[in-house]
């Protein structure tokens, strides 16, 4: 059994077969066969051996004749792996005495010393993992034969383990076979985490390389809720996530029922609950969790669809299909927030190469030098705001010349469709996102300028603390309840407080139900979260009272340490939800 | 006939890259020659001489000593040959 760690970017745990993507696109059927079968399997294995050998063989004599004896030596050496005796032998021994499949003993076996020399430290020999990775699949190809599985072709239900899903990789499974996802790379802004998220299956991602310890048909378990992904679980570890599972689901259909009740505190103070949204099928999943509204629409998925750069038309297409079920509550769209990862290729040309681009050209700051696209959204969602009540809102806003030049652009594109004819909303709520602690600390100049903030924790804690979560090697470092992050928040609460400017939080803790008690005590009274924490967030709220909650965030603010701080919020949440689920 | 007993020589590895794809595959097959068991000392860790997995795990590099060793029939010629590969840098013949 071994734990990987990541980023949980989507809740829920899942057991399941492994299926490993992108190394090689076929997948191992079984992972054992019966006793009786051994000797034949055994045969089979070293027939598909001798065939890879002869393969090599030849690829070795055609290379040494036309191109010359150095590049024979290539294959010479894939050849000496190939017929190495321990290789063989360990996997022979795997077959006979396991019982492996020799197709999953075969993997195992290579996969092993790929890793291991991955590990060694040494640049040049890591990149050999390549050659050895090239024989496993060679091996297998040899092995399956017509068996090999076509991707789109998955029949039974897996977890894709992936070093990075790409859109296309994607578009060819079948989500009602996908449970989960786990991925080397990414953040929470990843395809992955975004796929998961709409598909509401458990994922991690950024874990770091671990797809050379899975062979693929192996049980594994991803955790979405801590960020964990274990494989070769133990029965003990096996059976405690699936009882975790069950109750999970129990719990889960209990909290829908939810759905319909009001979000006030148990002394009937109104918390408003939002959806975060990345699709505008998600409405849907906040209708059913009772969400009054979208809180956050993020809009960088209308970029990364298509090869192009998407049209005024596609961006109101996508602007009315959330709005027009639920005309009457509140739905903020957030203009584009791309940059701190790799800009998709629609926009590739206007994307600046930067070594640090999390501080680079991102967000406002990436819309207010592409203004041609700026307009383009920003009138798009003037127009759509006919149909409902659509509010606009700008991320990452760092300086008040920002905010102010992002306002002067919506009043240009306002002019335009004024002059144009072209129905529009004129008085359309103006918000921005507080993720920068410079407009934190500002945030009492600010508060008079907008008509709502949202303070959007991701950013704020990376920016603050100085973590790049996407990093495993620091990921460690970020932490919601740092109480320099609660300290920030308390700043923007109370300058907010003072112009009337509604505040509210986005971002993973205010989905994270130990972090809610705390908020509302802070002075939130709105949270946006993704639609499937609104339940659990809501039952929360409804056993609190105000003075509950004024008193365990006021006692958070005698701790230094975030995790004394976790701590006690977990210990609270405890003592407020006693059936909640670790 | 050939010699049978126990036979280690030290050597160094020259090779800019270190002791990578090739010139393992080279002592392989030089050890392979042989029916004496071959072993690669580096340190305390010790490897089997005829098995490319185990060589590459080595991660000998640059300037690393190895320490040569084979024990049975035609021990004394199996490290002088792979010895050679050595001194030689594992030039191409």
């Amino acid at each position: 059994m071994e734990i990987k760690r990541g980023i949980a970017v989507s809740p829920g745990v899942v057991p399941g077969p492994a299926l490993v993507l992108g190394t090689e696109d076929f997948r191992i059927p079984r992972r054992f066969v019966s006793v009786d079968a051994v000797e034949i399997e055994l045969t089979r294995f070293r027939t598909a051996l001798d065939s890879v050998c002869g393969e090599i063989a030849e690829n070795e004599r055609l290379a040494s004749e036309r191109l010359g004896a150095q590049y024979g030596a290539i294959f010479t050496a894939h050849l000496n792996l190939a017929r190495d005796p321990k290789l063989r032998d360990e996997i022979e021994v795997l077959i006979r005495e396991k019982t492996y499949a020799p197709e999953f003993a075969s993997s195992r076996v290579l996969r092993r010393y790929a890793k291991f020399i991955q590990n060694l430290g040494d640049h040049y020999m890591a990149e050999r993992a390549v050659d050895i990775f090239d024989l496993e699949k060679r091996l297998l190809r040899h092995l399956l034969g017509e068996q090999r599985e076509e991707l789109s072709h998955i029949t039974e239900p897996v977890l894709v383990l992936a070093h990075n899903l790409t859109p296309s990789e994607t578009a060819s499974l079948d989500p009602d076979y996908v449970l989960g996802f786990a991925t080397e790379v990414g953040g929470h802004t990843s395809h992955t985490a975004i796929l998961a998220g709409a598909l509401e299956i458990p994922a991690v991602v950024g874990i770091g390389p671990f797809l050379s310890d899975v062979s693929g048909g192996e049980t594994i378990i991803i955790d979405g809720n801590h960020g964990e992904v274990i494989i070769d679980p133990d029965e003990s570890t096996l059976k405690r996530y699936h009882d975790t599972q069950v109750r999970i689901k129990t719990a889960n259909e209990k909290l829908e029922q939810l759905g319909r009740l009001e979000s006030k505190t148990a002394d009937g103070v109104s918390i408003k609950l939002y959806g975060n949204i990345e699709f505008p099928e998600e409405v849907d999943h906040c209708i059913q969790r009772g969400a009054e509204g979208v809180g956050l629409y993020r809009t960088e998925f209308l970029y990364l669809k298509d090869d192009r750069e998407p049209s005024e038309e596609d961006h109101f297409d996508a602007y009315r299909r959330v709005v027009d079920p639920i005309p009457d509550l509140p739905v903020v769209i957030r203009t584009l927030d791309l940059g701190a990862e790799k800009f998709p290729h629609s926009l590739e040309e206007l994307a600046e190469v930067s070594p640090n681009p999390v501080l680079g050209l991102r967000s406002v700051r990436f819309t207010l030098r592409n203004l041609g696209l700026f307009k383009t959204q920003l009138r798009a969602i003037l127009r759509a705001a006919t149909y409902g009540d659509i509010r606009v809102m700008f991320p990452l806003v760092s300086s008040m010349l920002e905010l102010r030049q992002a306002k002067m652009i919506l009043s240009d594109v306002m002019e335009d469709l004024e002059e144009e004819g072209i129905p529009f909303r004129r008085d359309i709520q103006v918000g921005m996102m507080v993720e920068v602690p410079s407009a934190a600390l500002l945030a009492d100049r600010f508060a008079p300028e907008v008509d709502f903030f949202s303070i959007g924790t991701n950013d704020l804690i990376q920016y603050t603390l100085a973590v790049d979560r996407a990093n495993p090697t620091v990921a460690d470092l970020y932490n919601c309840a740092d109480p320099s992050i609660l300290k920030l928040i308390r700043m923007v609460v109370a300058a907010a407080r003072k112009h009337d400017t509604p505040v509210v939080v986005c971002g993973q803790m205010s989905g994270d139900p130990t972090y809610t008690a705390a908020l509302i005590g802070m002075g939130i009274r709105e949270l946006s979260a993704t639609p499937f924490s609104l339940p659990v967030i809501k039952q929360v709220v409804r056993e609190l009272t105000i003075p509950q909650a004024e008193e365990i965030a006021a006692h958070t603010e005698c701790l230094d340490v975030a995790r004394d701080v976790e701590n006690y919020l977990r210990g609270e949440l405890k003592k407020i939800l006693p059936e909640i689920l670790d | 006939m050939s010699s049978s007993s126990v036979c280690s020589r030290d050597v160094v590895v020259a090779l800019e890259n270190g002791l990578h794809m090739s010139p393992s595959a080279q002592i392989v097959q030089t050890a392979q020659r042989f029916d004496c068991d071959v072993r690669i000392h580096k340190g305390d860790k010790t490897v089997d001489g005829k098995s490319m997995l185990d060589i590459l795990t080595l991660a000998a590099q640059h300037g690393t000593t190895l320490t040569l060793e084979a024990s049975g029939e035609g021990a004394q010629e199996a490290v002088d040959a792979l010895e050679k590969l050595f001194v030689t840098n594992f030039a191409t013949e």
